[in-house]
């Protein structure tokens, strides 16, 4: 029962927003490429033919070719599942484990709130960037640990967020009723205060999602965890940023089109999902 | 008699940042409800009732006193342990505000059925479909709705969702904070009726909390008059509402409207600033100061509850029985 | 019976919405002499807030006036410009609100925005502002008011917020003063204490009031005549003392009869029956029609019957008590 009115609520929402529709198509797109990509590619993102190198866009090449001749247009789909896998698997870390350490900060406080809130403070207390440099610096230059930089610098966005709301929330009347319910604490934080800290935090982690491929890009353009010859829209752009003086503006173009496509299409899906899950938006 | 629910000299305090001092939010308050028994409880904001009904239901511990319930020390286990005890399901409140203490992710269902799930006997979760639906039943909400979100119920429709949850373990003490006061007038007389309807066939006492003195009027056979964090008057309610002892208790029922002009008093103002309940000086009367009377001997020793005209009418007041000129 | 200050005629609202059209208001009519006190009563959706919103001008943007008028003193405030309306507005027509502590600045002294509204409606300039300021706390009976100027509404109780609220309406001495539920939700001393404001200050400057609310009670001690709402309908309006001993309209027997009395027990607490219909859908000319027990099918005829059995009463119904 309640399965069908939640399709026919998404359906409803979808109508309602063409900008939600949009983004959800663009989604969609992007989500088909990081699926099957490596067979929707037309050629080889490996393959090499500097016969052919540095050839603008063409019939053969929709993309054209870079510096040693891989055609672009593959190299920017198969690109698609790198990086939206590390964006994603980024992003559920840290959201996972910020907001569980900033519902119980906000919900308990005492000494959890001091704990979370000391490690938050810490991460923020450096310039983010330089330090998700620094921890793939130490940890070792490889794709997992640009993952694990992102998440770290990233959980204080979430355990910020989750302990204004828990605490907020701590005072509901509800809360109350399901304590006289027998709810523990525990209980009391998991199953009635959580869940309502989500649906706001939901628009966050879209927003967030944007944020974090360009972070992962950002890292690999400067030449951190993804090494060549790997497809991916943050090496490309650096690699193609060479040529594009000399007139090879297509190298460097279409990946970044790509991030760009796939920031704007997060960035844009944020109410939408929060609309979804929301059920006072419901009617 | 036994009674359900005994508790003495109950006290909080909470302490206030900053200034300094301690807000004496409950102060030295006794009170007795007997079984089947529905007992009112009046008081403007600030006289501490919110904070004396989370002592009562256990969700906030005492500074002082004690509470029998059943006979049970339930101020012995701290509040943040007390939904392990056998005492948790026979102590319930309905909440003021259906909107904020229904869980808006839960629908009318999860929220009627959350206390059987946690506290109800292996066989009441085996038929807990059928145990929700009973309870729907007994408040008169229709089923259909059993599948909606708060949102998309009216408020006399949210309060009975509340209500139903309240009685699902068939509490022994139901505590009703203000449970008609966000409700219009018709649909009020409906939970009103519905309220005393299930006092007499669930046998539960009633602590019926609310600043409207009519509607306290209507169901409660007794009532407590609270200010500043103590009880001031106790008696039945016809006692308290039509010979108020106390003049705060007189200055309250003049101020309340009323429809019927016989019925109206005239009007005792109150002047001066309520005092304040941080550190209050303990030799002086609360309401001193605002009092229209006021004598030497209040400003000099607080008032102790002293019988009025027999029978369990009491005030506190040292104007009662002419003992004031000393 | 002097000339109205404020007519209102056959008033009817809409508000535009997802769900479709509300018919909030419908032909709502009633008058305020000057210097009355009248009492307009409803329980929620019954359109007596929306009718206030409509007399000031300040409705939302979703919604439409398609018939009536609210003619203030010779001039139709519905048909006039925004800019026509600010002028009377604060001035000689105010108006106050439930929640009074959400209505003022959280950040900003309450002398100083008396002070401020003063400055700009009054032209005052800043040290005969702040003056003004502190006697209008005087006159709203806020003690020790030169220092509580001072004050941010964060520190001062909801009774205070909303003789400072008081404070400002009355600031521009208005001919009339509605206030839309000023005492939902404050204590029953501190609701008392502000309507007695009210009527005094209501004496003192010959002003009109237009006290809505939803408590009976509270309009049979304080207001010379009452209106009575339904769904958007005026169904009955009369002086006080008749309203009470005779009404006729039975949606106000049935309204009386389910308000506690001290006299009265449980058992005579009888509830309207049924609820407020959907006002979206079709509806029949009377809106109370499927709620009452007294309707028969001429009910279900247009137009809405309306009864005058004296200057200023009404009754919207065929088969009055």
């Amino acid at each position: 029962m309640s399965r069908d009115r939640y399709l026919r609520h998404a359906r409803h929402v979808l109508a309602e927003n063409p900008v939600t529709l949009v983004a959800s198509a663009l989604l969609l797109v992007l989500v088909l490429l990081a699926l099957a990509g490596p067979w929707l590619a037309p050629h080889d993102p490996l393959v090499t033919d500097t016969a052919l190198k540095l050839d603008p866009p063409s019939w053969r090449h929709w993309f054209g070719t870079d510096q040693i001749g891989r055609d672009i247009l593959s190299r920017v789909i198969v690109a698609a599942r790198l990086d939206l896998a590390i964006a994603v698997s980024a992003v559920a870390i840290s959201f996972a484990l910020g907001s569980l350490g900033g519902a119980c900060a906000g919900f308990f406080g005492g000494w959890a709130d001091r704990i979370v809130t000391r490690i938050s403070d810490t991460i923020m207390a450096f310039p983010l960037f330089v330090l998700a440099m620094g921890i793939v610096a130490a940890l070792g230059n490889t794709i997992a640990n640009i993952v694990i930089a992102t998440a770290i610098i990233n959980l204080p966005f979430y355990a910020r967020m989750a302990r204004g709301e828990a605490n907020v929330r701590r005072q509901a009347g509800y809360v109350d009723a399901a304590r006289l319910a027998g709810n523990s604490p525990a209980r009391v934080l998991a199953a009635h205060v959580f869940p309502n800290c989500l649906p706001p935090m939901m628009v966050q982690a879209s927003l967030n999602l944007g944020w974090a491929i360009l972070n992962a890009a950002a890292l690999s353009f400067i030449g951190l965890g993804v090494r060549p010859p790997t497809p991916e829209w943050g090496i490309m752009v650096a690699e193609g940023a060479a040529f594009i003086v000399s007139g090879e503006w297509w190298i460097a173009l279409f990946p970044g089109l790509a991030l760009m496509l796939a920031v704007f299409c997060f960035n844009l899906l944020g109410d939408g999902l929060r609309d979804l899950i929301d059920p006072r938006r419901r009617t | 008699m036994t009674a359900l629910l005994d508790a003495r000299g109950l006290a909080k305090r909470f302490a206030m940042r900053g200034a300094g001092g301690w807000l004496h939010a409950v102060d030295d308050v006794s009170l007795a409800i007997a079984p089947g028994e529905c007992v009112g409880l009046v008081g403007e904001s600030g006289c501490g009732k919110s904070t004396l009904v989370r002592l009562l239901t256990r969700l906030t511990d005492h500074d002082d006193g004690r509470i029998l319930f059943d006979g049970h020390d339930i101020g012995a286990i701290p509040a943040a342990r007390f939904a392990r005890t056998p005492q948790r399901a026979l102590i319930q409140m309905v909440f003021q505000d259906p909107v904020d203490s229904l869980n808006p992710r839960f629908t009318a269902f999860d929220a009627i059925a959350d206390p059987i799930r946690r506290l109800g006997t292996r066989e009441s979760r085996a038929s807990l479909h059928d145990r929700v639906r009973e309870l729907a039943d007994l408040v008169g909400l229709p089923l259909e709705l059993l599948g909606r979100f708060p949102h998309q119920l009216s408020g006399g429709q949210q309060q009975r969702v509340g209500i139903a949850r309240a009685i699902a373990l068939s509490p022994k003490l139901l505590v009703l904070d203000e449970p008609t006061s966000a409700l219009d007038v018709s649909v009020q007389a409906v939970i009103l009726h519905l309220l005393a309807d299930l006092r007499g066939r669930l046998g539960m006492s009633y602590l019926f909390v609310s600043h409207d003195l009519s509607v306290v009027r209507l169901l409660s056979d007794r009532v407590l008059v609270m200010y500043l964090g103590r009880i001031i008057e106790h008696g039945r309610v016809d006692q308290v509402f039509d010979r108020p002892a106390h003049p705060y208790t007189r200055a309250l029922v003049s101020a309340a409207p009323v429809l019927e002009p016989s019925a109206r008093r005239p009007r005792l103002r109150l002047s001066g600033e309520v005092l304040s309940a941080i550190d209050p000086p303990p030799d002086v009367c609360r309401f001193f100061g605002r009092c229209p009377e006021g004598y030497d001997r209040c400003g000099r020793e607080a008032p102790n509850l002293r019988a009025v005209d027999g029978g369990d009418h009491a005030a506190a007041c040292h104007l009662i029985g002419g003992a004031v000129l000393t | 019976m002097s000339p109205p200050l404020l007519d209102v005629e056959d008033l009817s609202l809409e508000f535009r919405t997802r769900q479709g059209v509300v018919r909030a208001l419908e032909q709502v009519s009633f008058g305020i002499g000057p210097g009355e006190t009248v009492g307009l009563v409803g329980e929620s959706g019954s359109g007596k807030s929306a009718t206030a919103y409509a007399i000031m001008g300040i409705l939302d943007r979703a919604a439409r006036v398609t018939a009536g008028r609210a003619v203030f003193r010779g001039v139709d405030l519905i048909g006039e410009s925004e800019s026509r309306r600010r002028e009377y507005r604060g001035r000689e027509l105010s108006m106050i609100f439930q929640s009074p502590r959400t209505a003022l600045n959280p950040i900003r002294p309450v002398g100083a925005q008396i002070a401020d509204a003063l400055r700009r409606h009054a032209g005052l300039g800043r040290a005969a502002a702040r003056r003004r300021a502190i006697e209008l706390l005087d006159r709203v009976q806020i003690p020790d008011a030169e220092r509580r100027s001072h004050a941010y509404p964060f520190e001062l109780s909801g009774g205070m917020c909303q003789r400072v609220l008081i404070a400002l309406a009355v600031a521009g001495k208005p001919a009339l003063l509605i206030a839309d539920e000023p005492t939902t939700g404050l204590d029953v001393s501190t609701q008392a204490a502000i309507l007695d404001l009210i009527r005094e200050l209501a004496a003192g400057g010959g002003m009109a009031t237009l006290l809505i609310t939803h408590d009976l009670a509270v309009v049979a001690e304080r207001c010379d005549r009452i209106v009575v709402m339904h769904a958007g309908h005026v169904v009955e309006a009369a002086p006080r003392s008749r309203l009470f001993t005779t009404p006729r309209h039975p949606y106000t027997a049935r309204l009386i009869a389910s308000t506690p009395r001290p006299g009265t027990k449980l058992r005579d607490l009888v509830p309207v029956p049924g609820t407020v219909p959907d006002l979206r859908g079709v509806l029949p000319p009377c809106r109370y029609r499927t709620r009452c027990e007294r309707a028969v099918d001429a009910c279900d005829e247009p137009p809405l019957p309306r009864i005058i059995p004296a200057p200023g009463e009404l009754v919207a119904c065929r088969r009055p008590l």
